[in-house]
Parts: structure tokens; C-alpha cells; sequence
């Protein structure tokens, strides 16, 4: 048999459920591999005694009889932009520095009602501004993975959810959650070899989420495989009243749901993916997926989203105007840090709270935001933007009259080496590519994990569903799963 | 468009964000490859396109005008960097 370590949640929870070992072993197990894994930086507070509580409190409803939840016994790593009651909370920002929320978030308290335990607040993106979690203030995350190029060059582990990415990967949690806004749980996904789910926006709460860019942001799990992401998000997800963007709609059973059989069903293959210098292993693995999913039963067909090319510029005038509004609130008088130089004012304490506070990459979107939306500026570019929008959604919509889903590459490339893409803005920006499309239309995507390139390093495939349609993601995600066989871990050198 | 220096400190200054006249000469070409970047949605045609408001068809929702929080003063202030006399603290206003 496996070793615990090397479970995912439904093989723990069988295994909880069916006694071959408690709650209390499995949490105590995670708890040693998080605290044996600081040389990856993934962990910012650990919280093992909230971990053991969850477990006994499982053991406890095992020993009586009574029903376990969804996920009952399964210890989680929680991505730092959740905020969790008496657990520091940064959103790896300086600038939150000592913030210790008095709530639950609405995700966090689904997934512990739901019998998850926590293991630790998990390192990001600043803010979840970034795709490589070098704008945490806390230092970068070291992906699990190495070149097999018998050198140890430290690798981005993708961002925002760096840290969710780095512990699913390295097993050293079962799962954890991430946040996507362009990207965010995908774009790691793939850079890990793990399985990661962005739903359509609203089945999420966001309440108790930090907020990025409102229209945008929705939370999703990060998995080893399709089942696990079906159980986890089922546990995550809901209507909640405090969120007015929340779906009043009922949480449909997807992991009962799971079929890999895809026969009726056309998946269509938006041409306008197909970009200048694409590495070959990408559109080679492409082509690959799209093999399989023809093998599952599935019809192929091509289709256009003309305006996909606008979707990056649309999106960095979208999520910087919204970070300047959300990011508003940050002025070191109602929580996190304050720089009150001597003698200062109000006004010069809001500017030096925030000038010591957010790191660059923040600042920046924070001023691009306050330019685009700033008079005289505000419909050349953020009203144009939304316009822009619309006709990325329409195309989506336009789309979906030949297909059912969409198959593409998940990011433009494998893996990069921390601090070879840092200093250039836009270069970064360009990961999320195929993932920013999907986000502006509020779109159900996931990553799976579907082989390696030359270096040996994962790449992930991505399939786009219709809005509501999870399922039709989940079985298609789980036909590519089936016939990529992804086994690949990286070996443990931390 | 693109922006100056002086376009740079009133951005920052809107932004409540403090920058010495060094950041603000480093942000000048930073934010002008950025806003040169974003122009492009200006070739697209959107004379006849509304901006998108939901993206999931959804609509705000109506409850019953009842007090459903309240009573936490404590938590409320218990973050605050300087928390007074039940209020939050901040430097003079009026002099």
C-alpha cells in the first residue's frame, strides 16, 4: 500500500472511513512533511493544532456512527488570501503585516464543516498579483521541481497560488485551495504537474476572500487528480447571501457525476491559440490531447475567437482598475501595518503606509488602475475595456453554438527559472494567455497535468467549459487524466 | 497617451502611494510600456457594443431591512493599529 503521505483525498477518506488508519495518523503525517518542507518556503504560519483538532473531531464522528463529511479527515493547505478566524492573514503583503481576521471566510468554513482540517496559510503572489510568487513579500516559493539537467537551478512554482502548487506537487498536503483571477490556480497547476479548478464565477463565495479584482476573483482546489478537485470543490462551493455576486443555484453532485466517456460531445479548438513561438513539446501535447479526447468518443472541431489576442490588454486595465478600488482600503487605520513618520498628517500617513507596505508590482497596478479609471481617461480606457469584454464573452458564446468544450494549452511554456522573467512586466503578463480569456467570460476551466517536456518538467493541458457547466470540464479533464497516464513527481531533494 | 513625470506624481499622489522624485523617473517608462501595450484595444471596433456588467447573467438581490450584525465593536477595532477609547486612532485632522 501507499504510504499516507502519498494520498489524495479520496483514497484518504475511503481509508478514514473504512478504519485502516484515523484521521489523527493522516494529520499527523502532513503535519511532519509541512515542517519538514521550509527550504520550499510554500508555508507562511503553520497550524497544526487546527489540523490534529479537525482529525480528532473526525475520529470522534467515526467512533459514534456518524455520517463523516465530504471531506472527513482530509487535512488542506490554505492559500493566504482566505481569512481564516485567529490565523494571521497577509495575502503575502507587508502591508497586512499582523492582521489576524475575527471571521471565517465562507470557503474555509464550508471546507472545515465539510471535515478538512488546515495545515497552514500558504505563500502567494502579493495580493495575487504575479504568475511566478516572486511579488511575495515573504520570499519566493521554491518549486518542488528540478531540471533534469542535474543542476538545481530554483524553479517558479507559477503564481498566484504558488504555495497551494508547491505542496500539492511536493506532497506535503493532500490538496489545497488557490484563487484564480487570471490564471491563478491554472497557470500553477500546470507548472506542477497537478490538477487545478477554476468554476464558473459565483459558484464561490468570495466573502472573506482579499479581495483582487472583484468581477473577476473566484476560489477553486488544487488537487493530485479530477476526482479530487469534483470533492473538494462540491465541499467549497454554495450560495451564500453575504456575497451579492454569489449563485443562488444548488451544488450539483460532480464527483457522482464522473464520466470519461465523451461520446456526443464536440470539442472545439480555438485557432486564434495556436501563437507565434509556441514551443513544439506545447502544440506537440496540443495535438496529443486532442487525440485522446477523439479516442474518449469525443468530435473535434475547429472554431474562432477572433478577439482573443485583446484579452491580456482588456484584462490589465480590468483587474488594475479594480485593485486600485479594492486596495483602497489599505491605509493603517483600520487594520494591518502603519508608517507614521514624525510629525505626519493624516494624508502623508496613508501615502507612507502605502509606500512601505505594498511591493512594486502592486503599486504599479494600483497607478495604472488609478490612470485608466482617473477623468478624461476613464472610457478610452476602462470603458473600452469592458466593450472589449463583452466581445471576448460573445465569442465564447458564438463558440459554443459548433462545441461543447475547448481544449488548449493551459500556459505558453513549462516552468521558468525564479528571477528570468522578474524584471519584465509584460513578459509576465504573457502567461496567462490562455488563461485570461476563459477568466473575462467567467468561464468553468481546469489544468490537468498531460506530460513533460525535454527538461522534465510538466505541462498541463486546459479544457474551457459553458458557464454552469462543471461537469462537462470535470469528464473531460478526467478522459484526457485516463489516457496521459501523468504519474510524474519530483524527487524530494528539500 | 502616455505620461510624464508630473503625470506620474499626481497618479501616485491619487493613489495615496508616497514616491521619491528617483521612483517616480523609474515608474515613467514602466507605466508607458504598460499603457502603450493596453492602447491596442483602441483598433477594435466597439461603436456598437455595450461594457460588460456580469458576466454571469445574475441579478442583486433583495433582503428583509433587518439589523443582521452588529455588537462587535471589540473585533472590529481589534486590528487596528492604534484602537482609543472604542474608536480607531489617527493623527490630528484639525489643527
Amino acid at each position: 500500500m501507499a504510504e499516507i503521505f502519498e494520498l489524495g483525498i479520496a483514497d484518504i477518506r475511503s481509508g478514514v472511513a473504512s478504519g485502516d488508519f484515523t484521521a489523527k495518523e493522516v494529520a499527523e503525517t502532513f503535519i511532519a512533511r509541512v515542517s519538514s518542507a521550509k527550504a520550499l518556503n510554500a508555508v507562511l504560519v503553520e497550524t497544526p493544532d487546527h489540523a490534529l483538532a479537525a482529525a480528532d473531531a473526525t475520529d470522534k464522528a467515526k467512533a459514534a456512527g456518524e455520517t463523516l463529511g465530504k471531506m472527513a479527515g482530509v487535512p488542506i493547505g490554505m492559500k493566504d488570501l482566505f481569512c481564516t478566524e485567529g490565523v494571521a492573514t497577509t495575502a503575502g503583503s507587508l502591508i497586512l503585516e499582523g492582521f489576524t481576521p475575527q471571521y471565517e471566510s465562507t470557503v474555509s468554513s464550508n471546507l472545515f464543516k465539510a471535515g478538512a482540517g488546515m495545515l497552514g496559510k500558504l505563500n502567494m503572489d502579493q495580493f495575487a498579483m504575479g504568475s511566478s510568487n516572486e511579488t511575495s513579500a515573504f520570499g519566493n516559493v521554491i518549486s518542488p521541481w528540478r531540471r533534469n539537467d542535474g543542476g538545481n537551478t530554483d524553479l517558479a512554482p507559477g503564481g498566484s497560488s504558488g504555495g497551494s502548487a508547491a505542496v500539492v506537487a511536493g506532497r506535503i498536503a493532500p490538496a489545497a485551495t488557490g484563487t484564480d483571477t487570471g490564471g491563478s490556480i491554472r497557470q500553477p497547476a500546470a507548472f506542477v504537474g497537478i490538477t487545478g479548478f477554476k468554476p464558473t464565477y459565483g459558484r464561490c463565495s468570495r466573502w472573506g476572500t482579499i479581495a483582487f479584482a472583484s468581477s473577476l476573483d473566484q476560489a477553486g482546489p488544487m488537487a493530485h487528480d479530477v476526482r479530487d478537485c469534483a470533492i473538494m470543490l462540491e465541499a467549497m462551493a454554495g450560495f451564500d447571501p453575504k456575497d451579492s455576486t454569489s449563485l443562488d443555484l444548488p451544488v450539483p453532485e460532480w464527483e457522482a457525476g464522473l464520466k470519461s466517456d465523451l461520446t456526443g460531445k464536440r470539442i472545439g479548438i480555438p485557432k486564434e491559440y495556436r501563437v507565434d513561438n509556441m514551443p513544439p513539446e506545447i502544440d506537440a501535447l496540443w495535438q496529443q490531447g486532442i487525440e485522446w479526447l477523439k479516442d474518449a468518443g469525443a468530435k473535434i472541431v475547429e472554431v474562432s475567437l477572433p478577439h482573443t489576442k485583446y484579452a491580456l490588454p482588456a484584462y490589465y486595465i480590468i483587474a488594475p482598475a479594480e485593485a486600485s478600488s479594492n486596495l483602497a482600503r489599505y491605509d493603517g487605520v483600520r487594520y494591518g501595518m502603519r508608517d507614521l513618520p514624525d510629525g505626519a498628517g493624516l494624508q502623508d500617513m496613508y501615502a507612507a503606509t502605502r509606500e512601505s507596505g505594498f511591493g512594486p508590482e502592486v503599486k504599479r497596478r494600483i497607478m495604472i488602475g488609478t490612470y485608466v479609471l482617473s477623468a478624461g481617461y476613464y472610457d478610452a480606457y476602462y470603458t473600452q475595456a469592458q466593450k472589449v469584454r463583452t466581445l471576448i464573452s460573445q465569442d465564447f458564446d458564438k463558440a459554443w453554438e459548433s462545441c461543447d468544450l475547448l481544449l488548449t494549452p493551459t500556459a505558453p511554456s513549462a516552468a521558468f527559472g525564479l528571477g528570468e522573467k522578474s524584471d519584465d512586466p509584460l513578459a509576465m503578463y504573457l502567461n496567462d494567455v490562455f488563461t485570461v480569456p476563459s477568466s473575462l467570460a467567467g468561464l468553468p476551466a481546469m489544468s490537468v497535468p498531460a506530460g513533460l517536456d525535454g527538461q522534465g518538467l510538466p505541462l498541463g493541458l486546459q479544457i474551457i467549459g459553458k458557464a454552469l457547466d462543471e461537469q462537462g470540464v470535470f469528464n473531460a479533464g478526467l478522459a484526457l487524466e485516463e489516457r496521459a497516464g501523468f504519474v510524474a513527481k519530483p524527487e524530494q531533494w528539500w | 497617451m502616455s505620461v510624464d513625470k508630473e503625470t506620474v506624481k499626481k497618479i501616485a499622489s491619487l493613489s495615496r502611494i508616497a514616491v521619491t522624485e528617483a521612483e517616480a523617473d523609474a515608474l515613467v517608462p514602466e507605466l508607458n510600456n504598460i499603457l502603450g501595450w493596453v492602447e491596442q484595444l483602441g483598433e477594435v471596433d466597439c461603436s456598437k457594443v455595450e461594457p460588460m456588467t456580469a458576466v454571469i447573467p445574475n441579478k442583486l438581490r433583495m433582503r428583509d431591512d433587518v439589523v443582521t450584525d452588529g455588537n462587535v465593536r471589540e473585533k472590529v477595532l481589534a486590528n487596528a493599529p492604534a484602537a482609543e477609547h472604542g474608536f480607531f486612532g489617527v493623527p490630528k485632522v484639525i489643527e
